[in-house]
């Protein structure tokens, strides 16, 4: 029988001689990561489990992130037992100056490659199909399982598959192209679904872009979403990683629940309007709103590629007196990269502030949270009511051109508005 | 299992998890500590319908978005015995499910439900009666059905450890 991708992901990780969506099948992990916020639940639950040992130390990996640097004594003492847990049991901890964001991290350190199944305590787990692989964001129960057994429990996802065609336009990214796919599917479009993202403008994507789409797949409610491996994944992991891999795609004849194809050649610069990433307009209609913050980093959308876009608006220019601008380069290789840009020297001389690596401000933890009454551009993946701080606070999502033209502009503005001569 | 209740109602589609228990108390791991910030985001006021045995009633796609697990454990500590819902997002309905929390699909009763309605349910037979009107919601499948009845992937886990000896 034909299979589509992540069925044959599921397939190869399971015990089944075959299966189809709808099946709930035991799903073995490659690896299994949590951090500062799920972990220390996950340990808990795991004593209450009555487990003192972890499947395969050498699958599991530990992050603080969320609120590195410790924001108060609580998050110190989280950040505490993360790193006491790991040495116990041996496995890898990326601690405050060592990693950055999980997600770019594992990404980029060379842990994820086509084909995996990465359990992940977060819900953007789904970045990993960046590179191919099947991401599962996980709760902190389901993690204490997965450290125990190697294993957890999934319904057979049904498969969207999404074409991308044509070319992207000037300061359009891989954030425009997830939105315009949000924006189709809804928010709830993608439950009990994984999206394939598959089509003649896939190969001009870079893997950072890659991450900016597949991150945001939750947003749909989907699953996971993946881009199968292709020559781009494999210059990506040449070098980065010495774990073996195979490239796959959807058998011909595979079954789908569902096609969307997104036509970039019609897709200008979008933003998502509080407080839904599904409330998503072209850029243009929501322009000439003041704002009072720009945040430009996270787990969607804090590579180098971003911070190039962000430099090439705010190089050379002011950002707007009424504007807080923040710039969190989401791991400290990005950090470092950056700096020997002289991209951090842009910003600062702009006058915004860079941040270390972390989750911060993203979901309404620390380093730059919103007042009720603010209005805030970000690139980041979530603007539900108070995601940033106040519930009364407003959050638009955009790529970094754009937030970097607000924070110039000191309100929404098309990047061209701000950029003229600047190369998109 | 049977699980009979008050029906707490929230209406609205798509709530989401931040809204449901903000970002800034995801530093407590206790479920006491939690109890406070359910629906802090939302409306602070529902906490104070929490009384007793509840049905916490809800509409499409509910728990949309973070893989937070402190919603349902403070659900669970406010003494919440089921989510019925129009639907639910995909990670919130395994974390129920995880934590012993039955989250039962079933819009027909959803719509009929009314704040304070006694709402019954039987989950493997996939009876819900709201006040003395009979609906059917979708029956869980077996696996979920006996982890919900040993009380979540914890008791399973521990019972697995144990045949392992």
């Amino acid at each position: 029988m034909p299979h589509t991708l992540a069925e044959k992901i599921l397939l190869a990780h399971s015990d089944v001689a075959d299966l189809a969506p709808g099946d709930l099948v035991t799903v073995r992990c490659d690896l299994v990561m949590a951090n500062d916020v799920s972990g220390p639940i996950a340990f808990r639950m795991m004593e209450k489990m009555g487990a003192t040992k972890v499947f395969d130390p050498a699958k599991i990996v530990m992050f603080a992130d969320h609120f590195a640097p410790a924001k108060d004594a609580r998050s110190a003492d989280l950040q505490r037992q993360l790193k006491a847990w790991s040495e116990a049991h041996g496995v890898t901890h990326y601690g405050q100056g060592r990693g950055g964001i999980e997600h770019t991290v594992l990404v980029e350190d060379g842990w994820v490659v086509p084909g995996m199944v990465i359990a992940g305590g977060d819900s953007h787990a789904c970045t990993y199909g960046a590179l191919g692989a099947f991401g599962s964001g996980l709760g902190s129960t389901d993690i204490a399982a997965c450290l125990v057994f190697g294993s957890f429990w999934q319904m057979v996802p049904a498969t969207i598959q999404v074409e991308f065609t044509g070319s992207k336009r000037p300061f359009v990214t891989g954030k425009d192209l997830i939105l315009a796919v949000i924006a189709e599917l809804g928010v709830g479009g993608g439950t009990g679904a994984v999206l394939e993202f598959v089509g003649p403008a896939v190969p001009a994507l870079s893997i950072d872009e890659r991450l900016a789409v597949a991150n945001m797949a939750v947003e749909a409610g989907a699953e996971a979403g993946f881009f199968p491996a292709d020559e781009v994944t494999a210059a990506y992991l040449a070098g980065r990683t010495d774990r073996s891999w195979q490239a796959a795609r959807s058998d011909p004849g595979a079954s789908f629940a569902r096609r969307v194809r997104i036509d970039l050649d019609a897709v200008p610069p979008l933003i998502a309007l509080p407080h839904s990433p599904g409330n998503v307009v072209p850029v243009t209609e929501a322009a000439g709103q003041p704002i009072d913050q720009v945040y430009i980093g996270n787990c969607a959308n804090g590579t180098i590629t971003d911070l190039r876009q962000a430099a090439a608006i705010l190089a050379g220019r002011q950002v707007h007196p009424r504007v807080r601008a923040i710039i969190v380069p989401a791991s400290q290789k990005v950090y470092r990269q950056a700096l020997a840009e002289g991209l951090l020297d842009q910003f600062v001389a702009a006058g915004a502030v860079v941040s270390t690596p972390t989750c911060g401000a993203c979901f309404g933890g620390h380093m730059g949270v919103l007042a009720a009454g603010e209005r805030a551009v970000t690139t980041t993946n979530r603007n539900f009511k108070g995601r940033m701080g106040s519930p009364g606070a407003e959050v638009y999502l955009a790529n970094a051109y754009v937030a970097a033209a607000a924070a110039v502009a000191g309100e929404i503005v098309e990047p061209s508005a701000v950029a003229e001569g600047v190369p998109a | 299992m049977i699980l009979e209740g008050s029906a707490v109602v929230i209406r609205e589609d798509n709530v989401d998890t931040d809204v449901l228990y903000p970002g800034a108390y995801l530093n407590l791991a206790d479920p006491e500590q939690m109890k406070p910030y359910l629906f802090e985001g939302l409306d602070p006021t529902l906490r104070d319908q929490l009384r007793g045995e509840t049905i916490l009633v809800v509409g499409e796609n509910f728990g949309t978005g973070s893989s937070r697990e402190h919603v349902p454990h403070a659900m669970l500590a406010w003494g919440v015995r089921c989510v019925l819902g129009k639907s639910f997002a995909r990670i919130f309905f395994r974390n129920c499910i995880n934590l012993g929390l039955p989250a039962i699909v079933c819009p027909d009763a959803v719509a009929a439900a009314e704040p304070g309605a006694v709402i019954r349910i039987d989950t493997d037979a996939g009876a819900v009666t709201v006040g003395a009107a009979p609906f059917r919601a979708a029956p869980l499948p077996p696996f979920m059905r006996d982890m919900l009845a040993s009380g979540g992937l914890v008791d399973w886990a521990r019972r697995r450890l144990a045949q392992a000896g």
